[in-house]
């Protein structure tokens, strides 16, 4: 089954390829077999002459970027993208979320969904569609929910996952808070999962992990692919013991979204380092994954600084009391392993009734894929996928700075010129404090 | 790639525009080697086949160049320096239809600009610039340059803001204008300010207000630098903001140092729309980040570094200095201090070899000595544009929204108050069709207005920075 990406603004557009990249070397190995076809057959379609081409649409409404994107996936020589999967005009949306979604979407609307209709029809199946955008300019974000919406009108059966990209806490558009606020409001009733990503956590690891001095946005693209590429190359679940599961977007989601109110999945990966050190490193499944789970009860979200002190105190009558802890409750969890003798590793400790709220079946709270492939350069590699209130504080901190502006009024004035009133924006607000509150009283 | 199109108005506007438009060959020359019209170039050039009149016929964007042709229309109700351009090394860059002028001046009245001229020339300029604009492939901006003192810059300047507003309401309006130092020997400067900003207030998108007088202190601190002889401290001749050198002009004329800057000023503010970068900032995002109320719209700007220093190392602690300097005192283009005010919002745009990181590395050890309005603590817009100004390897532009306007506002409401009370040459004015006494008391009041908007906001400053109460969801 095939997933067609489509990648909405800049970083859209700088993530996307970046991904594909990843996913592209990754089954690129030698003696991967059915790895290598499967993935191959997900994201990618051969042209006449056995080249790669990306089921990818590329939406921006300035061409720069997307320029920037076909030229470096040609350059790459493995893959390419579709000479006329692109759709582009000639002026962005200058970070107003309204003039994307009241503007700019609907008068492109028919002309962007034939682009994908052309890529899903080219799909022998469609296992969904995967949406890469920023939550925090105005086109990925403003353009971009208006294309989740149109898609989810002309596909009402498929899988529609967003990934997005948060803003940095400060310093890149000042509106951000208010264009993330919209733009969240509205996908969380139209998409299936927002698999989220944050500048700042990916900034860190940058810096930490990856020791990398003068961090580009390619490199923070590329973390951010790698971590997405572990999720989304295959592996065997459970249901599917002996060979790959086909179906991606499906498995994700009935992994990990049980109920439509909680619909944000965080990710977080082991090891991750740079790649003069990988030479000389050696994990164990063990070690990985006593970490993985100390990183997701602890609420890091990488493995330097994580709170040790922090433990799962069993559930039932001191439930109050663990709230305070601050232990990181889960809906449900993924764990995807890949590399070397993962037959052996133990997942027991995610299993942990406690980690999860009680109203969950505990055959539903967790799953786990493997696939004895390396990936990515990494012998071993550990990814969690959780449904938790991982994004609970960052999502409360776009919503309380929204908040602080809009008390003001300050900047409103932008968003009515286009035709997004205040009552839309306080709609925006209830909706993500109604998301907030559930998250907290998991 | 989006198009602008600049409408310089006034002697003072014409000299800055064409210092704008030699800068800005030189800049395309040193990036475009190949003479292909590329997408960069046709953001503010046409590239039009000579032997045609009608400005077309040059090929489209990856062509070659013919002959390029600025978007502009240059206004001027005197002959001598739109004269000058015509005999001068830029005049290939303009037709004569691009040129409108009279002969009699404005006589340092804005009633005459706005009103009389206005009423004449109005259409006539609005028909040039609809001309200019059906070259375009994507209009995004005008760039209106003139000065707030004299008669034509300012009366004609802002009246044409205001046709241009009814004419093309959805592309963004930039304004430079280039305000009178206190000792100007216009007599009747306070009132041609006063009576233009009103028209700014009203129908700008963004006014980039420059003071005369902070030109002469950077050019004279270049200068002093330049002649200082100490060891070590040997500036590069071309890589100073005020030099023109590897320009198509070839003597210097005497403001030409200062319109230098603000050429610049205008180079950078587009640079990232017309080249590639990995954060790029689009011109119609500047005000969506940087206004957070429709009248608010005055933004103090800086350049750094304003030389560089002939040796050719960088250390990191250099590039550092060009952030701390774009915050000084010095380096703004008017004479007010954001550091010891509020900040509403704050623009970095990066040009050359500088990486997000130290971007972020800055933001956050300037951060703390800044004071934000308690509703945008992190109000910062950033753009990286890969590609650096001629004979630098970065820069940095800041645009701050900073209520330290108050300050040159104030002082020229005084100034404008202390002749208005003894009605000196008032008849000048209201012997104008058009013009009233009304007129007056609205702008000054206007303007009043203005002030005590920022004032409010400064005053929030001592304010208990407590967070409003939120929206509370029923569980």
């Amino acid at each position: 089954m095939s997933v067609v990406t489509v990648q909405l603004g800049q970083c859209g557009n700088q993530v996307g390829p970046e991904l594909l990249s990843t996913l592209c070397d990754d089954s690129g190995g030698a003696g991967r077999g059915p790895y290598s076809e499967l993935s191959r057959e997900r994201f990618f379609w051969e042209d006449s002459r056995g080249m790669l081409v990306a089921r990818s649409v590329l939406v921006d409404m300035e061409p720069k970027v997307i320029s920037q994107a076909v030229a470096k996936a040609s350059k790459s020589g493995k893959w390419r993208y579709w000479e006329k999967a692109h759709f582009c005009q000639k002026q962005g949306s200058g970070n107003n979320w309204a003039n994307g979604y009241c503007v700019h979407g609907p008068r492109h609307e028919e002309a962007v969904e034939d682009l994908v209709r052309r890529e899903v029809e080219r799909c022998d199946r469609l296992s969904g569609i995967f949406a890469v955008m920023s939550v925090a300019g105005g086109t990925g974000s403003g353009v971009g929910t208006f294309i989740t919406q149109c898609l989810r009108d002309v596909y009402p059966n498929s899988f529609i996952v967003n990934h997005l990209t948060w803003p940095y806490g400060t310093g890149e558009v000042i509106v951000q808070n208010y264009n993330s606020v919209l733009t969240l409001s509205r996908l969380y009733q139209l998409s299936d999962a927002l698999v989220v990503h944050e500048n700042d956590t990916v900034h860190k690891i940058c810096s930490r992990l990856m020791n990398i001095k003068h961090i580009s946005v390619d490199d923070i693209n590329k973390v951010i692919a790698h971590q997405l590429g572990s999720m989304l190359q295959p592996a065997y679940t459970a249901d599917s013991p002996t060979h790959y599961s086909r179906n991606p977007i499906g498995e994700l989601l009935s992994s990990l979204v049980c109920h439509p109110e909680y619909k944000l999945l965080s990710l977080c990966n082991i090891p991750q380092m740079s790649q003069t050190s990988l030479a000389y490193s050696t994990y164990t499944w063990p070690g990985l994954l006593k970490h993985l789970r100390q990183m997701l009860i602890a609420n890091a979200r990488m493995e330097e600084g994580i709170d040790w002190k922090v433990s799962v105190l069993p559930s039932g009558g001191e439930r109050a009391q663990t709230r305070r802890m601050g232990f990181n409750r889960s809906l449900s969890n993924l764990l995807i392993l890949r590399g070397k003798d993962v037959s052996s590793a133990d997942a027991g400790a995610f299993k942990d009734p406690a980690l999860y709220v009680s109203w969950v079946p505990p055959d539903d709270t967790f799953s786990s894929w493997t696939s004895p492939v390396p990936f990515n350069g990494y012998e071993k590699s550990a990814t969690l996928v959780s449904n938790s209130q991982f994004l609970l504080k960052p999502l409360d901190n776009i919503v309380r700075k929204a908040w602080n502006m809009f008390v003001s009024r300050a900047y409103v004035h932008q968003y009515t010129k286009f035709g997004i009133s205040e009552e839309d924006f306080l709609d925006s607000f209830s909706m993500l404090e109604q998301i907030i509150s559930s998250y907290t009283h998991l | 790639m989006t198009q602008s199109v600049v409408v310089q108005v006034g002697q003072c506007g014409n000299q800055v525009g064409c210092r704008f438009w030699d800068l800005a060959l030189r800049e395309h020359a040193h990036v475009n080697k190949k003479g292909i019209y590329d997408e960069a170039l046709s953001s503010f050039f046409q590239n039009v086949d000579p032997r045609r009149s009608d400005g077309a016929g040059g090929g489209a964007p990856g062509s070659r160049i013919s002959a390029l042709r600025a978007r502009a229309v240059l206004v001027d109700m005197e002959e001598g320096v739109l004269s000058e351009v015509l005999q001068g090394p830029l005049r290939q860059l303009f037709s004569s239809t691009q040129l409108i002028s009279d002969v009699s001046g404005s006589g340092n009245n804005w009633a005459v600009g706005h009103h009389s001229y206005g009423g004449v020339y109005g259409e006539q300029i609005v028909e040039q610039v609809r001309r200019a604009a059906e070259h375009c492939d994507c209009l995004q901006c005008f760039f209106i340059i003139h000065s707030m003192g004299g008669g034509t810059g300012s009366g004609l300047g802002t009246r044409v803001l205001k046709l241009l507003e009814d004419e093309f309401p959805d592309v963004c309006r930039l304004v430079t204008a280039v305000y009178p130092s206190a000792e100007d020997d216009v007599i009747t400067s306070p009132y041609n300010s006063v009576l233009a900003m009103r028209e700014l207030t009203e129908h700008a998108d963004c006014v980039l207000p420059v003071e005369n007088q902070s030109l002469v202190d950077i050019v004279s601190k270049i200068q002093h630098m330049a002649h200082s002889g100490k060891p070590g401290s040997v500036i590069k001749k071309d890589c100073t903001i005020i030099s023109g050198q590897g320009g198509v002009s070839r003597t210097e004329k005497p403001f030409d140092a200062m319109n230098n800057i603000v050429a610049n000023l205008l180079l950078n503010i587009t640079s990232s729309a017309r080249f590639e970068g990995s954060l790029n900032v689009d011109l119609n995002e500047i005000a969506m980040n940087l206004v957070p109320f429709p009248r608010l719209h005055y933004l103090v700007s800086s350049l750094t570094p304003l030389y560089t220093l002939a040796d050719v190392n960088i250390p990191t602690r250099r590039l550092d200095q060009m952030f701390t300097d774009a915050f000084s005192k010095d380096h703004q283009l008017m004479r007010a201090d954001p550091k010891h005010s509020l900040y509403l919002a704050c623009a970095l745009m990066l040009r050359g070899n500088v990486q997000l990181s130290d971007l972020r590395r800055n933001i956050e050890r300037l951060r703390p000595a800044l004071s934000f309005v308690q509703w945008n603590n992190e109000g910062w817009k950033t753009g990286l544009c890969s590609v650096p100004p001629v004979g630098h390897s970065h820069s940095l532009l800041a645009l701050a929204n900073n209520t330290c306007v108050k300050s040159s506002f104030t002082e020229l409401r005084e100034r404008f108050v202390k002749i208005y009370r003894k009605k000196a040459h008032l008849h000048h004015y209201l012997g104008v069709d058009g013009m009233e006494v009304g007129g007056f008391n609205e702008a000054l009041s206007s303007l009043s207005t203005l002030i005590d908007e920022y004032s409010q906001l400064d005053s929030t400053r001592t304010a208990p920075t407590q967070d409003p109460p939120r929206l509370n969801i029923a569980t």
